[in-house]
């Protein structure tokens, strides 16, 4: 993830972006009670009257015919989930932030949330007492059992349910050929098929579906009520062109989400009432992904401008409104550990583009280059957007979004259809489902807008190894965490050492998998997402909450982080102690512990004696591979509650900084604190063979087994500089995913990033300034050279 | 056979050949241009190569060294050339590589390995191996024996030479190389001569041979301002070139960067050249412009 920040808007954009945009950027998050007053009142009323789902589905309709309206200057897309951009509301059933919260979120320097203190003061009379003792979160703390609990504290893994409820969700094409009212039919006749004399569950299925129906109504009165604002508006307004425009999103307002949009305007809005209803009900994980976000719109775009109601560049300007109402969306503020782990305002909507359709044809359309224009242009943290390239992608698409990432903003990142279709497959979708299927958030496959694909938590696969050496006991604070597999004094050779390892993982994953499951049926009981479950297939015709199986399918995934951390620490140890006997155990232990100081020696040793995971070499990268199976092993296809089961993916977002500061120093040459490598990428530095090698590396393990893989490549302008080289790029790409890499990212090295070189070198010895005929470690260059490179890097030009 | 020490290897070389490519980097030199940036490359001997930013000063180098060679100064270690035997004990021992050794022989099949392990990229990107130095054709046999086999492979191969060699040596070289890269520092033959060590008639008369053989070939020029980007230096380039026989060949021209000086420092050698500028934007499109105007097609970089 490559957060950005500029505020200067890129020439192209016209004015009425150019304006929704700088609002958008320049706006500060801040924090919005009404919700949490809303839902609180409804809740002291209420509570007992009503079956859960149908109290939560009431409680959503409600807030939908009280909260603000906004519809500001210059939109053509409507709708905010606060009373305005970048307002987040809180989810007191959850979480309830305590007014000391609220100061942190207010005054902290990084991720800061904006609060009055007389909305502070409000919170803490109206709010606070009634949830004290209530909300999940407290419930899951109450129970979890200490050992849990001890893990947890000492950065073993993360819960990512603890304050937000299950997310990960993406859609299909459903919403745009269907409307809340046909829903409503579907439901209702569901609702007349129950058999009450031979279906046990048939209470719960018509409380659950009754609840559905309530939320289909909430979101149409959500829209009503902006069509309202602007046909007041228009009545008003001066300008004969707003007046016109007004009228128009009073139109698309009446239709959508009520019935099926028919223009491309009523089916970015369709999508965009449907998003702020997931995200206003509940605060789910990574909110909530439009899918194959081009594919959905391709027909209308077609349709339209073939009729000649619809330009390229008024279909243009309307995505660029609805990507600036994706950024005007900041994460809900997380606290505590979580905070910690995901310190960042972005919500990882991800916008999938290009890659295949349900009939496994070439996906890429239009509306795809149109997007791959918005991300040029717009520039936002928010949406996120991926490239997918398979087999049967052309070239031209794959060489614009390689010019687009030429622009050093990180992203779209690249993903293979070809690959995770497969994981998909293995995973129990059919063929369809599976092709329909995308990443959502970072690099997670789902079946979109069929699945219920549940991120429980990030794994500290460095951590278990750390224990590991140290009997199970966290030496950073000296308890015991995990099993007392024997000190490092017991293994006789690094076989035994690393069945110690496999041990502790063992043991470290089935105590998180308890408690996720406990949580799992905490959410499916107390916390159901009745709308969700309207936009998912298959919630509706089982009469099952997103939360409780009623999707098609239902994945637990627990994402692995420090995969070239602990490999590079298990090649030090194997070689280093138990083959070449260059050092003892003992002795780097101790320097482990001194945190290496006064031995520099034996550090620098390591770090370039050693053969490192990213070279193509298969000393480590056999290590790698084994380390990987074993994650699979204690993971993949453990029970969920759901009947279905946990499988791994190796995601990092940037849990990888913190799970560092959990951290002593590492084997392989880390200094403690320091973050450990991201997802399947190398360690920082440790890859010095350039990017041949590094996917090389990558791909001799089986990215099918996986929920996803990351490689983030770090990436010179001097190789991307000529349309040659972009064109190289591209069959680099290409080879990757043949290979069988499931997601790519380059990090177009910029002049801080060289900067940052300068002052920690280690981290960055993979950083070669290539030329013809010549090429040299930017390491190794004098202050004079590397300034100088600095100041080509600036011009993009050496 | 006379095989040469490798120093360099490069895998994802993207400006020396068509596609991706593996460069592989020969010791040893028929030229000794001022300006040279791999000077590595010129000796075919081994070297040590000191890089100070890199030390840490541990001293295990001077305690390993067997010939009491080294010395730990303020400024880093210093290597007493007389008493040193190149064993390569401190580079072994160093733990920051800053200490190391230039150049490492390697059998043919040690280089097919690395080779094969960029295959799948070769035939995704239309690439291959290109062998460059020094100058690749003082080791004629082992070069012919290597890309015989990549041939046998339907490796492309690609050959960097700045022309210097016997000419039945570059004829036997065009049997099994699909593209020459092909340097020109100079056509003003007395300034070629006080610029590189040797005249430039052997190299004019190889290259118009090596055209009639009909191999594929590139020139390059290495671009350095104040010695080759008069207009009458351009002027020779383009007519010379244009003048070759059989297709027009296409011109690569390489700007030279000041960024080998400290290449220098690690050999202990001084840098002859350290005043030579990089050519200029202005510099480079009268040059692009004067090949154009003689039909010929230019190009910066690879």
């Amino acid at each position: 993830m490559n957060p950005t920040s500029a505020t200067a808007a890129p020439p192209g954009m016209n004015s009425r972006i150019q304006r929704l945009r700088k609002l958008s950027v320049d706006t500060e998050p801040s924090l919005s009670i009404e919700r949490a007053l809303h839902e609180t009142a409804f809740y002291r009323e209420n509570y007992g009257k009503y079956s859960i789902p149908v109290l939560r589905a009431l409680n959503f309709y409600d807030h939908c015919s009280k909260k603000t309206i906004y519809l500001g200057d210059d939109e053509l897309i409507v709708g905010e989930r606060g009373p305005r951009p970048k307002a987040v509301p809180t989810f007191p059933e959850l979480t309830c932030h305590s007014v000391e919260d609220f100061h942190v979120l207010n005054t902290r320097d990084q991720q800061r949330y904006t609060i009055s203190q007389e909305d502070i003061d409000v919170y803490a009379r109206e709010v606070i007492p009634y949830w004290q003792g209530k909300t999940i979160r407290e419930r899951i703390f109450g129970h979890v059992p200490g050992h849990w609990r001890d893990m947890y504290e000492a950065g073993l893994f993360t819960e990512f349910m603890e304050q937000r409820a299950p997310g990960h969700t993406a859609l299909d094409g459903q919403i745009y050929r269907k409307g809340m009212l046909d829903f409503k039919n579907q439901i209702n006749s569901e609702i007349e098929r129950l058999d009450f004399l031979n279906d046990s569950e048939a209470t719960d299925r018509l409380e659950e579906l009754k609840a559905m129906e309530i939320s289909c109504d909430a979101v149409i009165l959500f829209a009503e009520r902006h069509a309202d604002l602007a046909e007041q508006l228009a009545a008003t307004e001066k300008n004969p062109q707003r007046v016109a425009e007004l009228k128009t999103i009073a139109s698309v307002c009446r239709r959508v989400p009520a019935h099926a949009p028919q223009t491309f305007h009523e089916a970015i809005q369709m999508y965009w009432f449907v998003h702020l209803g997931t995200i206003t009900e509940l605060n789910g994980w990574d909110a909530m992904n439009p899918g194959h976000f081009d594919q959905h719109l391709a027909p209308f775009y077609m349709t339209e401008t073939k009729d000649g109601g619809l330009t390229r560049d008024q279909a243009k300007e309307l995505l660029c409104c609805f990507w600036i109402k994706v950024n005007n969306q900041p994460a809900p503020p997380k606290v505590g550990i979580t905070a910690r782990e995901s310190g960042t305002y972005n919500d990882f909507t991800n916008i999938n583009i290009g890659g295949i359709d349900k009939d496994g044809k070439d996906g890429v359309s239009e509306v795809s280059y149109i997007m791959l224009e918005v991300i040029e242009e717009l520039h936002i943290l928010q949406p996120g957007s991926s490239v997918h390239i398979s087999a049967r992608t052309p070239d031209r698409f794959l060489h614009a979004a390689c010019r687009v990432i030429r622009q050093g903003h990180g992203y779209p990142s690249l993903f293979n259809p070809d690959v995770y279709v497969v994981e998909l497959l293995r995973q129990g979708k059919s063929l369809r489902d599976a092709r329909e299927g995308g990443c959502s958030g970072c690099i997670e496959v789902g079946a979109f807008g069929k699945e219920a694909f549940v991120l429980t938590g990030y794994l500290n696969v460095p951590k278990i190894l750390e224990i590991t050496l140290n009997n199970g006991v966290d030496p950073l604070t000296g308890k015991q965490v995990g099993l007392t597999s024997g000190g490092p004094s017991t293994f006789a050779d690094y076989n035994e050492l690393y069945a110690a390892f496999v041990k502790q993982l063992d043991y470290v994953v089935d105590t998180k998998i308890r408690v996720s499951n406990y949580i799992d049926r905490m959410f499916a009981k107390y916390a159901p997402a009745p709308f969700l479950s309207v936009v998912i297939e298959d919630c509706i015709s089982k009469g099952r909450d997103y939360y409780d199986s009623g999707p098609r399918y239902n994945t637990n995934y627990i994402q692995c982080t420090g995969l070239g951390t602990v490999t590079d620490s298990l090649a030090t140890l194997k070689k280093h102690v138990f083959e070449d006997a260059t050092f003892t155990m003992e002795r780097v232990l101790d320097a482990i512990t001194k945190n290496f100081e006064g031995e520099e020696f034996l550090r620098q040793t390591i770090i370039n004696r050693t053969p490192f995971f990213g070279n193509d070499d298969d000393y480590a990268d056999d290590i790698a591979i084994r380390v990987y199976n074993d994650l699979l092993a204690a993971i993949d296809g453990k029970p969920n509650t759901k009947g279905e089961s946990f499988h791994l993916n190796m995601l990092s977002t940037t849990c990888h900084i913190y799970f560092g500061k959990t951290l002593g120093a590492t084997p392989n040459g880390r200094l403690a604190f320091k973050s450990i490598s991201d997802g399947t990428s190398p360690s920082h530095g440790a890859d010095t063979h350039g990017p041949s090698a590094v996917i090389r590396s990558l791909t001799k393990f089986d990215h099918t087994l996986s929920g996803g893989t990351l490689l983030n490549q770090r990436f010179l302008p001097s190789l991307i500089k000529r349309d040659e080289d972009i064109k190289k790029l591209g069959q680099l790409v290409r080879s990757y995913f043949t290979l069988g890499g499931h997601h790519i990212q380059f990090n177009i090295v910029d002049t801080d990033t060289l900067k940052a070189a300068q002052e920690h070198p280690e981290e960055y010895k993979d950083l070669l300034v290539r030329m013809a005929g010549y090429s040299d470690y930017f390491n190794d260059m004098n202050a004079d050279l590397q300034q100088e490179v600095i100041e080509r890097t600036e011009n993009e030009s050496f | 056979m006379h095989a040469p020490l490798i120093f360099d290897i490069k895998r994802y070389a993207i400006n020396d050949g068509p596609g991706i490519r593996l460069a592989i980097y020969f010791k040893g030199c028929s030229l000794r241009c001022v300006w040279c940036h791999n000077p590595e490359s010129i000796v075919p001997q081994a070297q040590k190569l000191y890089t100070a930013a890199r030390c840490i000063g541990c001293g295990e180098c001077v305690k390993v060294c067997s010939r009491q060679a080294l010395e730990m100064t303020a400024e880093g270690i210093r290597t007493d050339s007389e008493r040193c035997t190149l064993c390569g004990d401190c580079a072994r021992i160093c733990p920051t590589r800053a200490m190391e050794m230039s150049g490492e022989g390697k059998s043919i099949d040690e280089l097919l390995t690395i080779i094969e392990r960029e295959q799948h990229l070769f035939d995704q990107s239309g690439g291959g191996v290109t062998v460059s130095g020094g100058e690749p054709l003082l080791y004629p046999d082992y070069l012919f024996e290597l890309f015989d086999r990549c041939g046998e492979r339907r490796i492309h191969r690609a050959l960097d030479t700045a022309g210097h060699v016997p000419e039945e040596n570059l004829l036997a070289a065009a049997q099994r190389t699909d593209l020459f890269l092909f340097d020109l520092k100079l056509i003003d033959p007395v300034r070629h001569q006080q610029l590189t060590g040797i005249t430039n008639r052997l190299i004019l008369s190889n290259l118009r041979t090596l055209c009639t053989s009909g191999a594929q070939i590139k020139i390059r020029i290495p671009l350095i301002k104040g010695i080759n980007t008069s207009n009458e230096d351009l002027q020779a380039f383009a007519e010379t070139i244009s003048a070759l026989p059989g297709e027009k060949k296409d011109v690569a021209l390489l700007p030279y960067h000041a960024i080998a000086t400290h290449k220098y420092r690690k050999l202990g050698t001084s840098y002859q050249a350290e005043k030579l500028q990089s050519p200029e934007q202005a510099d480079l499109d009268r040059a692009l412009d004067c090949f154009i105007r003689h039909g010929l097609n230019a190009s910066v970089g690879g």
